[in-house]
Order: C-alpha cells, then structure tokens, then sequence
C-alpha cells in the first residue's frame, strides 16, 4: 500500500452561513512564527465586505427578534461545540507559535468566556435599564435595543481568545456582525466559524473574513448600513481614519486600547453595553395614589 | 404598413435547446463592464423601469406615493432620469393618472382578471375597456394558460386579438406566464402567438408565480422577437418582470438585450423591467460610485 497523503483543510471565509472563497480569488500565507507556511488563507476583498454586511443585515432582524434567553441558550451551545473541538484549537495556537499551556489556557478561557455571556444574555437588560424620575404626569423608561450591524477587527496578537471575547458581547446583545480575524494568526478564526456554523447560530448573524486591516478597514469603517464598528488596537493612525469615516453615518465607534484578553477583568457587561442604543419612552399616565412628580 | 401576416401553424413552431439557451444566457452574467458604461447602463435600467404595485392592499395614498417616487427617484442625485411608467390596477389608473400629470411617466394597468386571467372574454373586455376610459396608456393582459395548456391555441390568439382591438391607441403588452408554461417551448409558441395576434410588448410573468423572470426565459422571447422582426419588419417590445431586484441582474439582462437584439432596442420604447424594488437597489448602485461608499436602504424612501 502506497503511503496515504495527509488531507489539509482549506481555510475559506464564512459569510451567511456558508464557506465560499474570497470573491477576489485572491489568497495569502499563513506562517507560523518559526516561518513555517501553515496554510493558504483567503484574501478578501472589499466585495467580500459587502457581501458579508449584506448578510449580516438580513440576519439582524430574526436574531434580534430571538427571545434573550434562547439567545443565551445559542451561545451556551457554541461553547459546548467549542469544548469538543478543544484538541484542535490547541493544536492551531501552537502551531501559530503558542506554548501548549498558554494554547491550553487560551482555549478553556474561550469557552468559559462564552458561558460568561451565554449568561449575561437575559440579564444585562436589567442592569443597564431604568425607569426615570420626571417632573410631569409619564412613566418613563429606558430600555435597550441592539444596534444593527457591528463591524469587528478582531484583536490582532490572539488567534481565538481576542475574536470570542469581542464577538460574544455583541451577539450576545442582538446585533450580527462582520468580523476580519486577525491577519497574521487567521488559523482559529476560520476553524471558529465551523463550530458557530454547528451550534445553532442563524446563518449571517456572525460573518467572518480574513485578510489585510489595512486593505478592509476603510470599507468596514465606510459602509453605510453598518450601525458601530469596534477596534482593539493602538495604532493612532487607525483610529483616526475610523473616526473619520464613521462619522459619514455617525457609526458608534468603540475603540478599546490593546488588550490581554486572556485575563478575567477582561469580561464585563459593560462590553455587551457598548453595542446597545438605550430607547426611552415617555408613557403619560395619571399621578398614582399620592405620588408627587418625581415620585 | 406592414404586408399581410401570413399566420403560421402554431403546432409546429421552433423548437428549443434547453441546454443551449441556459448556457449562453449564463454567458452574459460573465461580460466585464468598465465604470462608465455601468453608470450609463444603470441610468439606462432606472429609465426602463415600470414601477410595479399590484396589492390588495394598494390605497389611493399609496399609488399617490408611488407616482411621486416614479417622478422623484432620489432628488439628492442631480440629472436622474424618471422611470418609464407606473404599473396599477384598473381601478387605480385614474388616481395615477392624476398624481403624474405631465410628467411624462405613462400609466401601465392590469387588465383581463389579472392575474389568473380566468374570467369570460366579456369580462375581460370590459375590464380592459374601463381602464382605457380611466386613462391608461398602456394595457398589460394576460394569457389564458389554461386554454394554452389544452392546446387551443386559437382561443388565446383570438382573445389577445380583441384585446388588442379594444385598446385602441393604448400598446398592449401580453403577459406570458412562464412560470406556469413549464416548457422553453412552450414560452416560444406562447410567444409567437402573442406577437402575431398583435401585441406591442411580450411580458414574461405577473410577479405572483415562481419563478418569474429569468435571464433563459427572456432569451428564448427576445430570439423570438428578433425571428419575428426578420420575418415581418415588425418591432415588438420586450418585458422581463417579476424577481429582478438587483442593479447587477439588470445590467446582465441590457447586455442580453443588446447582443441579442441590439441598439434599437436598448430604450424603453422597446424594454421594460417589471420590478418594484429594483429602482432602489440601482439608486444605491449609483450612489456608490458617486460617493465611493457602500450604501444602506434607510437612506432611500421605500415608494
């Protein structure tokens, strides 16, 4: 018998729910920090943007429409998809360079972290919504809605951790999202979306693409039926130019200084509040029994 | 004036390849088209539009609406032409009629129990007749499949015949239904029944049946268009309607058009697409690149 040839995976984007190539048909090299080439990853273009905003934007309605506890129940079911595959992820991050007790860690944080906001789901609303004194005759109140759309650069010096922990609060608060995976590690990014594609999670709601940040940037910071975009970096220039173009539809912009997302202090809800529009209502009642304005 | 129509026998009309006709129509979705002529190409489209509300629910608000978008695409886009005309009920035609004054932008109206067309050829008459007197300047028919499908090929060609002659002036497009044709074939005889019995425009659907329009369908009618004008001399008109919503799908479909039938045809005397949600997607295709940036629906009125 001839000597069997290993089988090695294609590494293609995720965009509504499938895996095409990049529309470009454009691709790179993954190498690992010893410069060994790991894998041909895609180079998506901006065409590859559109596409994914487009999908993300049909998806938004029906996710955010999902009550939040079967949300909670969909990102639970991530994590426990993620936990199966936990040899694997390990393996990436040391090819990608990692030692195997920090890949180790990595991972089991990844999927804690996702239990973290499968938890938050149903509960962050309570949180952050009030009912406010006013000095007339109306209940008032505010409340949270998920804000459409979000564009994520992932954090670029992690493979998994960085892209979970930004992509759960959003997700966890309704929104889809459009996600470039970091440049130089993509390996788990890609590997990642087949365990959302297996765990429930509606087709568009996370869209994933790998390539250059300097490339896509613009589009991801651009596009007009895009409602916030995050960015985790330091680069100066990069923010202004976020900034700038944001502010043609006034985007939300959220923009963290670099983080070890590995750490605890790195999970909030205050991460889930980032991506929320806070609605408030004015309802005119009569005064109730012997309530003064105010209450 | 055109020389006698010698009808031919509808039993033996020309057969169709299927396989040919799907791959060559797949071709014309691969052509490279360079920025300007894709702006010319989406101006040309947004021209050729009949801007379509066939609903139960349409009220006078909302055909009003619809008039005012058909004049007033996007007025933050200077130079914009109007679409080609609305498309409404028999009982909406004055309403529009109305609302579009002189703009310019004609009123296309539904006609003959529209859109299952299985009413008594009296009805139908009547039904095309109201909405001449109401106004309409174009009569949009459809054909009994039913009687089609048995194969009384005589009755469709006799009803289309009378319809065309209680239109009078008003051009008369003839709606297939190829949904419900099943048959490459079929379209084609359909066709060549429609063209001989007089109408001005061969329409592929009504919008209510899947599938409607698709780029295979509308080549077998637009070759039968072009075997129709070398045999006669006569021009008819070419309706593609129903699921074409998309700026790049139109494009795909002028360039059929224009290899097919060529330049005499690429105007909305002789084309038309049959769509409602089509004009905003190549708004948003223009504003694009005027502004280099992707665009979002919230910023275009609905109707």
């Amino acid at each position: 018998m001839s000597k069997r040839i290993e089988v090695l995976k294609t590494y293609k984007i995720y965009i509504g729910g499938q895996f095409p190539r990049t529309e470009s048909g454009r691709t790179y090299i993954a190498y690992s920090p010893k410069g060994e080439q790991l894998a041909n990853v895609c180079l998506s273009s901006r065409k590859d943007v559109r596409d994914a905003v487009g999908s993300a934007r049909s998806a938004f309605g029906g996710w955010s429409a999902r009550a939040a506890f079967n949300r909670g129940q969909i990102l639970y079911r991530i994590a426990e998809m993620l936990e199966g595959r936990k040899a694997q992820f390990i393996d990436e991050l040391v090819k990608q360079g990692s030692s195997k007790a920090s890949a180790e860690t990595e991972v089991n944080r990844s999927i804690d972290r996702l239990i973290y906001y499968s938890g938050w789901c149903d509960k962050y609303q309570q949180i952050f919504s009030s009912v406010n004194p006013v000095a007339s005759s109306h209940f008032n109140f505010s409340a949270l809605e998920p804000m459409g759309v979000v564009t994520i650069v992932a954090p670029q010096n992690t493979s998994l951790i960085g892209l979970v922990s930004v992509m759960a609060p959003v997700i966890a608060g309704g929104n889809s999202c459009v996600i470039l995976a970091s440049e130089n590690k993509p390996l788990c990014a890609v590997t990642f979306a087949e365990v959302l594609n297996s765990s429930d999670l509606p087709g568009g709601v996370v869209n994933i693409l790998t390539g250059k940040v300097a490339e896509l940037l613009p589009f991801l910071a651009d596009h007009m039926d895009v409602n916030a975009i995050f960015y985790g970096e330091n680069d100066a220039a990069n923010k202004k130019l976020i900034r700038e173009k944001a502010s043609l539809n006034v985007k939300r912009t959220v923009i963290y200084e670099s983080k070890n997302w590995v750490e605890e202090k790195n999970e909030s809800p205050y991460f889930i509040n980032d991506f929320q529009e806070v609605k408030t209502t004015w309802h005119p009642i009569e005064n109730i029994g012997g309530a003064k304005a105010g209450y | 004036m055109i020389a006698k129509l010698t009808i031919p026998d509808f039993t033996s009309t020309a057969r169709i390849d299927q396989v040919g006709v799907e791959e060559r129509a797949s071709r014309f979705t691969k052509r490279s088209l360079k920025n300007e002529t894709k702006l010319n190409g989406l101006k040309l489209a947004l021209n050729m539009i009949d801007l379509t509300t066939l609903e139960g629910k349409d009220t006078e608000g909302k055909i009003k609406q619809l008039c005012y978008k058909a004049a007033h695409l996007h007025d933050a886009y200077p130079g914009l032409p109007t679409v080609a005309a609305v498309c409404v009920y028999p009982s909406m035609v004055a309403v529009a009629k109305k609302a579009l004054g002189n703009s310019g932008i004609k009123v296309a109206s539904v006609a003959t129990a529209f859109p299952s067309g299985q009413s008594t050829r009296d009805v139908k008459l009547r039904d095309t007749k109201y909405a001449i007197s109401q106004g309409a300047d174009e009569i949009d028919m459809v054909i009994s499949r039913g009687k089609f499908h048995q194969g009384e090929y005589n009755f469709v060609f006799d009803e289309i015949a009378a319809i065309k002659e209680a239109c009078g002036t008003a051009r008369l497009k003839v709606i297939l239904e190829t949904g419900e044709l099943g048959t490459y074939d079929k379209v084609r005889k359909a066709s060549d029944i429609a063209m001989y019995a007089g109408a001005d425009f061969i329409k592929t659907s009504t919008g209510k049946i899947s599938p409607a329009a698709t780029m295979p369908v509308t080549l077998v009618m637009l070759e039968a268009i072009r075997d129709f004008y070398y045999k006669t001399g006569k021009k008819i008109a070419m309706k593609p309607a129903g699921g074409i919503s998309k700026a790049k799908l139109a494009l795909h479909y002028l360039v059929m058009l224009n290899e097919v039938l060529g330049e005499d045809w690429m105007n909305n005397e002789w084309f038309r697409f049959g769509a409602s949600s089509l004009a905003n997607d190549i708004l948003m295709q223009l504003e694009k690149q005027r502004s280099g940036v992707y665009q979002s629906g919230d910023y275009f009125s609905v109707d």
